[in-house]
């Protein structure tokens, strides 16, 4: 299974498999990672599953839908290209680990 | 010490659990499960699980170790089947009793049963459950055809997926139009021609009359006298409150275990949240019930909180959603009562909202594939902020400009 790599702000890092079918948003949860509410369960209602994809995958990414770019333009934390919602965001083929980067808030 | 015992764990009871922990409470937690498997996600049933494309297993809201984590116990397969006040003490359908010192009440909602000549014939389906999902999703895929009664979330959201499935699907409405109760007329209008698109046949101020089956194929006589034939019947014409084991116990209650706004009910030791009960809710102005997951998340929040000594009142502005062919409709707020309306951008598929308002005042908003137009509307209304029925009906207006007060941040999420 591929795996998702959380990076919180401060540094500490927790890896984890993510269930085939299933977001890195719902990965986050299940297993409580840190920084991470999804208030709204994944469907595009809340803002609160903000991550920063790594620098070095952002190419390998299908880019966010135009209405998660609309969620996106309301997150707490900075925006910047990298910028995805977590409930959209799948480990594409090809990439092993998905290094997944916490903003400092949600809220 | 005894500590806390959560009974029931969707959505309202595994927060509460988790907020009670998360605000410092430290004694035993016990979740009682009254199903086999881990807790799990409610919206995909109606939807991704019942086409196939989302898992049992992809279901699952939290696994194990978050639970082991979190030192909450699980306790799967079992009920409560009466609540000892004087005791602290619950008694389960296996026999076991559980001491408490604090009890969270989050039995959810069962699915209203018909009740017309016909409807306790075996295999009518309702949906609330995994196990209900998983019946119907065994028979869908064999069915050719599925009659369901009720137009609103359940029923119209498997219009749709069955639709997608490809089989012949009717709806029966008692109502003359589509999500009476919840959305706008615009919104209503808008479904239905969506459902009509995709060969949904929408039968609006029809009942049904009677049930019989003979064979594998079932018969729904309507109220005009119509015969539909079909191969499933699914019935969604909403929820009940699982309020007997608050009742027995002499908790009041009234279409809801009453709470207030930290989810405690009329005995201070005893909390409860979701679908199961009613609290005076400041935007709808009375006492109310809601059945969503924000609700059941949100209110398990103050009342886990509660438990522990923390106070996190629940005042979110209420919060619906469902997805529909490619249709994201999303509703913020209560509409009852509203006096006026306007509409922002063209009521097709490229998206818009309705902004509703009851004197002057904004009071929900419905969108269709305008997420964050839903998430400004979400910060107004929660922080009192309407914007003139003009601005919300202009495209060229940002609504985003409009001044919040800063306590509005607390309207989010």
């Amino acid at each position: 299974m591929p795996l998702v790599r959380f990076v919180e702000p401060n540094g500490a890092e927790r890896t984890l498999e993510i269930v085939t079918g299933t977001s890195v948003m719902q990965t986050a949860i299940r297993h409580s990672v840190r920084g991470i509410e999804a208030g709204c369960g994944g469907c595009l209602d809340c803002a609160t599953c903000h991550v920063y994809v790594d620098d070095s995958q952002l190419h390998a990414m299908p880019p966010a839908s135009a209405q998660e770019d609309a969620v996106l333009a309301a997150v707490a934390a900075e925006r910047r290209p990298t910028s995805r919602l977590g409930c959209q965001l799948f480990v594409p083929v090809g990439i092993e680990t998905l290094i997944i980067h916490i903003p400092e808030t949600q809220l | 010490m005894n500590g806390l015992v959560v009974v029931g764990a969707s959505y309202a009871g595994v927060q509460a659990a988790l907020s009670a922990r998360e605000a410092g409470y430290a004694e035993p937690i016990r979740l009682i499960v009254d199903e086999t498997s881990l807790p799990y996600q409610r919206p995909p049933l109606s939807k991704g699980f019942l086409l196939g494309e989302a898992s049992e297993q992809s279901l699952v809201l939290r696994d194990e170790t978050f639970f082991r984590d979190k030192g909450i116990e699980l306790l799967l397969g079992t009920s409560a089947v009466r609540v000892d006040r004087q005791e602290r003490r619950v008694a389960l359908a296996d026999g076991a009793r559980l001491d408490f010192d604090r009890l969270l009440l989050a039995t959810g909602s069962r699915a209203r049963r018909l009740s017309v000549p016909g409807a306790e014939r075996e295999g009518i389906h309702y949906l609330r459950s995994l196990r209900d999902a998983q019946t119907l999703k065994a028979e869908l895929d064999a069915a050719a055809s599925i009659i369901i009664i009720g137009g609103g979330f359940i029923g119209l959201e498997v219009a749709s997926t069955a639709s997608k499935l490809g089989k012949n699907v009717t709806v029966i409405e008692a109502a003359s139009r589509l999500l009476e109760r919840t959305v706008s007329p615009v919104v209503s209008q808008f479904l239905l021609a969506l459902h009509h698109q995709n060969g949904v046949d929408i039968r609006l101020s029809e009942t049904v009359a009677r049930l019989d089956k003979d064979g594998d194929r079932w018969t729904v006589t309507t109220g005009s006298g119509a015969a539909l034939h079909g191969d499933i019947v699914l019935a969604g014409i909403g929820g009940l409150p699982n309020i007997e084991l608050a009742t027995e116990a002499g908790l009041a209650c009234d279409n809801g275990i009453l709470v207030d706004a930290h989810g405690a009910t009329s005995d201070p030791l005893v909390f409860a949240a979701g679908d199961c009960t009613s609290h005076h809710n400041s935007f709808a102005g009375q006492q109310t019930r809601l059945e969503s997951v924000q609700h059941a998340q949100d209110q398990g929040k103050a009342a886990g909180s509660a438990v522990a000594g923390k106070t996190s009142p629940y005042t979110s502005v209420p919060r619906f959603w469902s997805d529909q062919y490619a249709a994201k409709l999303q509703m913020v707020g209560l509409s009852h009562g509203r006096d006026h309306h306007v509409i922002r951008g063209e009521p097709d598929q490229s998206g818009f909202s309705v902004f509703m308002y009851r004197q002057n005042r904004l009071i929900a908003v419905d969108s269709v594939n305008r997420p964050g137009e839903q998430l400004i509307a979400r910060k107004l209304i929660g922080a009192g902020v309407s914007p003139s029925p003009a601005q919300a009906a202009d495209l060229s207006f940002d609504l985003k400009a409009l001044p919040l007060p800063r306590a509005a941040e607390g309207a989010r999420p």
